[in-house]
């Protein structure tokens, strides 16, 4: 049973990646393990947890619960693309993370929300993570992290 | 101070265990049985071994005979849950080793299986005793007698258990999610019958353990003989599922409890009988020591504590954050919530007339006898006990107090470090591990503090058994109070010559460390849907002096909101053939950032300097454990309806 491989370029971070994947390895599995961007973490593998969420085409997305080859020609952005972002500083300044692994997840539903509402509410920062689970229970320090970046303190 | 790590977490640039990569690396998945207790008859494997990107496959067949939990072997012939491990296969992908499970053929006779705390096959009861129970009951103007319970949790941690095996000739290299990488090393190397210098575990980060990872699992064994077999490294991770199933859960129990007091609220009897469910193997640290909190709380003459462990054809049981002790609280906290109504007394009060001053279990007095009274006046004050707010139509508003106190934050010694100093620069090199606590950052506090260096200058190296620098596991929130000393008596030394070793010298004689703390509640429910919505919580714990005031306050959030999960959402349901109907995250409920309730944290450093020379103990544990008790007596203030069963359902307030 050998499984034929299909050819694919990804978008990712504004560079053209070219790989090649079985039709159903996910989106999340050809980031990790295709082009080593081992940001975004398979938890839960079935779209429960958020902590693979990256964006395509500035949406925040579960990137388990795509097939990579129906990512061709979309815009992917994992945390690796962020550089200095002022969501990266505010997690650090406000402790929004005990173990991490939940954090590049937690913060790239954020940054969709920022890039849509530069300044959002408690209220739109609270649903943008509701799909991101935090097992240490960081949450209000999360919250607390894209308050400090919407510059409210 | 910042944690030191916070740039490589925000940036994706922390590796865990699963995000090793090595050359030629393979990737594996377990089979395991859909029957809770079975007999295998027949496995063949051929059509697995012949998949095409299979490079091994391991079963009863053909694995090597290693003894494991008890009686058992590494593959057992015999099944005694679902989840239970029976073959493995490597292959070139994830997909791949799917596809040839899918292909292994197996025969079972099924055997007749126990699923409930109260069908299981009982244990040999544990007992302790002080004074004379039937005089203490005798003596008691008022008795609260109640049976509670409290349900199975799973850590769900959300990087699974899991590891990356590799062998370099004749040794073993293990990147592996676990907070003990000496236990790892220790054990692997033991059932694999190797010398320990031969298997090194490195652990940088880890995703989160709460107790499941404090031990050594079949896994990590699995995928070093897949790894030896296929000459490659191999990367073994559970999914979801089998975390949920395989690798430990919180013990459920079942306490009947009968309080006596004279009137004026002085306890003079506690009486205690207890089921705890194991599951279908004793591990190895599950350490769930529920009647240990009912020696200690308060002072009393006289007690019967009793506890039984249930064996049953279901997951087995492993510490969860503070084992014993949360399910344990959660009863005595509610009966004494239910003698102070008894009493009309306030509930804080009935615990001050109560206090203990010494470990009643050693007979030696506490090193910081005042810490729990003055977590009571903390809390109270940053609660602003016992104002209340009134609820409006169907929601009412109600209040509630809980104490504790646990036996672990005091440190376990042995533990060594070593501390290098050059150039107005210093580096700790420890071999613990940080699991996400902060360990890493408050040691190199300490070190910089006893160095006269601002902390940026000191640098930490950990998480490596090849420094060969022993640690213990970071489990009972001990590690601070373990390493801390050891490494500020390094930097002492280092300070003089630029270069000294440190180790942690035993804890005191004749005195006894405790950790403690409260916790206060406010809770709003409907009363025509059931919904409790926690308002607030606010938090006193006695972690000796707060090295960190950052990294204690997320221990703090971090451990209510897990007892939150604990008092209202999370259950493992099991139907009664033993399958495990909500093994994911999508229906094991844990609390979501919508969930999120006001959280004060008015813990204050209390500086124990007679349990180690930091005066610092642990705070990894205790949050968590009063949340559950102080919830449920908030529901009581709020609707009168007492829960004596965890989690505080929707259908036990209503109807």
């Amino acid at each position: 049973m050998s499984v034929p491989l299909e050819s694919v370029t990804l978008r990712v971070n504004g560079a053209e990646r070219a790989v090649r994947v079985e039709p159903r390895r996910t989106l999340l599995d050809a980031l990790r393990l295709d082009l080593g961007l081992t940001g975004a973490k398979k938890a839960c593998d079935m779209g429960n947890c958020g902590a693979c969420t990256v964006l395509l085409d500035g949406r925040a997305v579960y990137a388990c619960l795509l097939l990579a080859i129906d990512c061709a020609g979309r815009e992917i952005a994992t945390v690796e693309g962020l550089h200095d972002d002022p969501l990266q500083r505010a997690f650090i300044e406000a402790d929004a993370f005990q173990c991490g692994f939940c954090t590049p997840g937690q913060i790239m539903s954020l940054k969709a929300l920022f890039s849509r509402t530069p300044a959002p509410s408690d209220e739109e920062i609270v649903r943008a993570v509701s799909g991101n689970l935090c097992r240490c229970g960081a949450y209000r320090n999360i919250v607390r992290a894209a308050r400090i970046a919407a510059g409210r303190r | 101070m910042k944690r030191i790590e916070g740039p490589e977490k925000v940036t994706g640039r922390a590796h865990y265990a699963c995000d090793v990569r090595l050359p030629g690396q393979l990737y594996a998945r377990v089979l395991r049985s859909p029957l809770p207790h079975a007999r295998i008859t027949r496995i063949d494997a051929a059509r697995a071994e012949r998949l095409a990107g299979v490079h091994a496959v391991l079963s009863s067949a053909n694995a090597p005979d290693i003894s494991w939990y008890e009686e058992s072997r590494l593959f057992d012939r015999t099944l005694r849950f679902i989840g239970d491990e029976l073959a493995a296969v490597a292959g070139e992908s994830e997909e791949i080793a799917e596809d040839a499970l899918r292909l292994i053929e197996v025969d079972y006779e099924a055997l007749p299986c126990a699923v409930g705390l109260e069908d299981g096959v009982r244990g040999k009861p544990q007992l302790q005793r002080r004074g004379d129970i039937d005089n203490g009951l005798r003596e008691a103007e008022v008795v609260v007698d109640a049976v509670y319970t409290t349900q199975t949790a799973l850590h769900n941690a959300l990087e699974p258990h899991g590891c990356t095996a590799h062998w370099e000739d004749d040794s073993l290299v293990l990147h592996e999610s676990t907070q003990g990488i000496f236990a790892v090393r220790d054990e692997v190397a033991e059932k694999l019958g190797m010398p320990k210098e031969r298997v090194r575990v490195i652990t940088q980060h880890m995703g989160g353990g709460f107790g499941a990872k404090q031990i050594a699992w079949k896994h990590s064994v699995i995928a070093a003989l897949l790894a030896k077999r296929a000459g490659r490294p191999v990367q073994l991770m559970l999914e979801r599922e089998a975390e949920n199933l395989a690798v430990g859960n919180r013990n459920a129990t079942r306490q009947r409890v009968r309080l006596g007091a004279k009137r004026d609220g002085t306890l003079c009897a506690i009486d205690v009988h207890i089921l705890v469910q194991s599951g279908a193997y004793l591990v190895g640290g599950e350490d769930s020591d529920v009647i240990g909190a009912y020696q200690t709380l308060y002072r009393c003459p006289h007690l019967r504590a009793e506890q039984v462990g249930v064996r049953t054809n279901t997951g087995p049981a492993v510490a969860f954050r503070a084992p014993g002790h949360a399910e344990a609280i959660f009863a005595l906290e509610s009966a004494m919530d239910e003698l102070s109504r008894a009493l009309a007394m306030d509930p804080i009060e009935l615990r001050l007339r109560n206090y203990a001053t010494e470990d009643q279990t050693k007979g030696k007095p506490y090193t910081s006898v005042d810490s729990l009274r003055r977590c009571y006046g903390q809390v109270k004050a940053a609660f602003d006990w016992p104002e209340r707010r009134m609820g409006q139509g169907s929601k009412k508003r109600g209040i509630g107090f809980a104490a504790h106190d646990w036996a672990g934050g005091g440190g376990w010694p042995p533990a060594e470090a070593r501390v290098e100093v050059a150039d107005g620069a210093a580096r700790v090199v420890t071999a613990t591990q940080d699991i996400g606590t902060g360990t890493g950052t408050a040691l190199c506090q300490i070190a910089a503090d006893e160095l006269g260096l601002p902390a940026e200058r000191v640098s930490i190296v950990l998480g490596d058994t090849r420094e060969g620098l022993y640690s213990p596991t970071s489990a009972g929130s001990a590690t601070l109070a373990t390493l801390g000393p050891a490494v500020r008596m390094a930097a002492a030394k280092a300070k003089k010559s630029g270069r000294g070793k440190g180790s942690r010298v035993k804890n005191p004689k004749d005195k006894s460390i405790r950790t403690c703390g409260a916790q206060c509640v406010e809770v709003e429910v409907d009363t025509e849907t059931g919904e409790v919505r926690v308002l607030r919580v606010a938090a006193a714990h006695d972690c000796g002096r707060v090295i960190n005031p950052v990294l204690v306050e997320s221990q703090v959030i971090g451990g209510i909101t897990q007892g939150l999960g604990y008092a209202l959402s999370e259950e493992r349901m099991v139907d009664a053939c033993g399958l495990v109907l909500n093994a994911s995250l999508e229906e094991y409920k844990v609390q979501t950032a919508a969930d999120g309730p006001q959280l004060v944290n008015a813990t204050q450093s209390m500086p124990d300097w007679e349990a180690n020379a930091t005066g610092a103990k642990g705070i990894g544990e205790p949050p968590l454990i009063p949340t559950a008790a102080a919830v449920a007596n908030a529901i009581f203030d709020a609707i009168g309806v007492r829960v004596r069963d965890l989690p505080c359902k929707r259908e036990r307030l209503i109807g």
